[in-house]
């Protein structure tokens, strides 16, 4: 078996107050080395549950599957996977260049003191925030704060990559530079990464396999579809190949009909257009930044 | 902006002068054994313009006794967060423990320092001279622990989830988790309760003092009031009152530092 990282009949329980509830069931997955892999699929379907388990963060239900990475059994969360999680999760009262040293110190025991400083520093270079070395967290943006994130997680040179949502909280311009500066730290490590996202064009852009997941409760894989463009991607180059919206349309056409069809449930009705100038139109409101994530809540997120 | 500032300074003098004249009309009316605000401060002339001056053992400048009065506290303040911050720490850790200990940290909690110093004397009665000493340190330690052990055990719960999957995912050792993630998480709440905790001590110090007659700021009050100087009752209550409201300052100075975004 030479895959970077096989995931076999794994499932997942939560219990709750009306009974244990199955999120994800059976769900099996093999990723090459140097593959970059997308998971989609519609909130609460049980992706970011997957990938908290790929981390080691939370546990697969007992005799059920395992995960292999690198030819080794996973028990427990490791420095080996880096992880890049929604909201930054940088710690407060560290400076961004110790952030990263905090991952660096614990991997790189071995090396000198100056050894560990120089790999901190160079991620952060390569991320653009060689300026920003030693500001706090307070002190830098959200798409800054995320680029920390995804310093931290590759000055580990981890076996594989996880990523759960990085660019859910950023503004559409960041998000799309941000996915640029983890494309170019990815082509310079080709990084086996695993990626939760629920932004079609965002996984279009990146992935070589786009895994998609089916409803949840009990969600699976549903799909699997290989992303053909040709690496290095030029944004704009893919926005005017047709093949790109083709892809787009049998992704979106998933999410809305066949992650449900394939479960047996019924997709829901098409919800009649909104009128421009109605009220309801202009009521989208911002996911919140600043999300407290309480110790129960963390293993539900999806 | 000038308006907001002048009334800043002024809406407070309001609320002194409104006090001082209800002080001197009991004096003068109802209260005939209240020594009125001018009296008072003829009898604590000495004590305030040579604060610093020893007479004698009990007849001491009022920022001497006061500074007495300081380093009991120091010292039993001391000891309430050196015993405290680790129970607040294991109390927000382990819920076994909490089980154990919070149902008689809810009932020790709310006794007053008038029953804990007869308790501590008797603690150290064999100590000899330095009993007095040792049993006001025991009552200002174990009433001013408190906020501290509560407030840090509310912390420690309180540190987010993300902080400690950083811990899990890095696998930082529990001795690395602690230096590096939850006590500096904590310290905002922690520095809470190091607040409460000195104004506690700080409260607690007269009761100590006027129970022993030790020479400080609560022994003079005490010592004045059967020697039937009242006029120096004041003098101490007001002393007391703005040593408490500068330590108070202090320590929120202290605790904004700490305050992480």
């Amino acid at each position: 078996m030479s895959h970077q990282l096989e995931i076999s009949a794994l499932s997942k329980t939560f219990p709750t107050p009306h009974g244990p509830l199955v999120v994800v069931r059976d769900f099996n997955l093999h990723l090459e080395k140097g593959e970059f892999v997308c998971l989609i699929g519609h909130s609460g379907c049980g992706k970011s549950t997957v990938l908290s388990m790929v981390a080691g963060l939370s546990e697969p239900d007992d005799n059920a599957g395992g995960i292999i990475l690198a030819g080794r059994e996973l028990s427990g969360p490791g420095p080996d996977r880096g992880v890049v999680f929604q909201s930054p999760s940088l710690l407060p009262w560290l400076t961004a260049f110790d952030n990263v040293l905090l991952g660096v110190d614990q991997v790189f025991y071995t090396a000198s003191a100056g050894e560990r400083r120089q790999i901190a520093e160079y991620y952060l270079t390569v991320v653009g925030l060689g300026d920003a070395l030693h500001k706090r967290p307070t002190e830098l943006s959200q798409g800054m704060r995320q680029r920390v994130g995804i310093a931290r997680a590759f000055a580990l040179s981890p076996r594989m990559l996880l990523l759960d949502e990085p660019f859910g909280m950023l503004d559409s311009l960041t998000r799309m530079e941000l996915q640029q500066v983890l494309v170019d730290l990815w082509t310079r490590n080709h990084l086996t990464a695993l990626m939760v996202t629920h932004d079609v064009d965002e996984a279009l852009f990146l992935a070589d396999r786009i895994v998609m997941m089916t409803n949840g409760p009990e969600a699976t894989v549903g799909d699997i579809l290989k992303v053909p463009f040709p690496r290095p991607r030029d944004r704009k180059a893919l926005l005017e190949d047709p093949e790109f919206y083709r892809l787009r349309a049998e992704l979106i056409e998933f999410l809305e009909v066949r992650a449900y069809t394939l479960k047996g449930q019924q997709p829901p009705a098409p919800k009649p257009p909104v009128p421009p100038n109605s009220p309801a139109a202009s009521s989208y409101t911002p996911p919140r930044q600043d999300r407290a994530v309480l110790p129960t809540q963390v293993e539900t997120l999806a | 902006m000038k308006r907001f500032r002048l009334d800043a300074l002024i809406l407070p003098l309001i609320g002194f002068a409104l006090v001082i004249a209800a002080w001197y009309v009991s004096s003068a009316t109802w209260a005939k054994e209240l020594p009125s605000p001018s009296k008072t401060w003829e009898a604590s002339r000495d004590y305030v313009l040579k604060p610093f001056e020893k007479r004698g053992e009990m007849d001491q400048g009022i920022l001497r006794f006061t500074w007495y009065s300081l380093q009991l506290v120091a010292k039993g303040y001391f000891l309430a967060l050196v015993i405290g911050t680790p129970i607040g720490f294991l109390l927000g850790l382990s819920a076994t423990f909490t089980r154990i200990f919070d149902p008689i940290i809810q009932i020790l909690r709310p006794v007053s320092p008038l029953a804990w110093l007869p308790l501590g004397l008797v603690l150290f009665m064999g100590a000899g001279k330095s009993a007095s000493e040792l049993g006001a340190l025991f009552t200002i330690a174990i009433c001013s622990m408190w906020p501290t052990v509560l407030n840090t055990a509310v912390g420690v719960r309180a540190v987010p989830q993300d902080y400690l999957n950083v811990a899990r995912v890095l696998k930082l050792s529990r001795t690395k988790t602690l230096f590096k993630v939850l006590i500096p998480a904590t310290l905002p709440y922690m520095f809470t309760g190091f607040r409460l905790s000195l104004g506690i001590a700080w409260l607690v110090i007269v009761a100590a003092e006027m129970l022993t007659g030790r020479p400080g700021v609560g022994g003079f009050l005490w010592q004045e009031y059967n020697a039937l100087v009242y006029e120096h009752i004041i003098l101490c209550i007001l002393t007391i009152g703005f040593v408490g409201f500068g330590l108070d300052r202090l320590m929120s100075v202290i605790e904004g530092r700490f305050k992480t975004g």
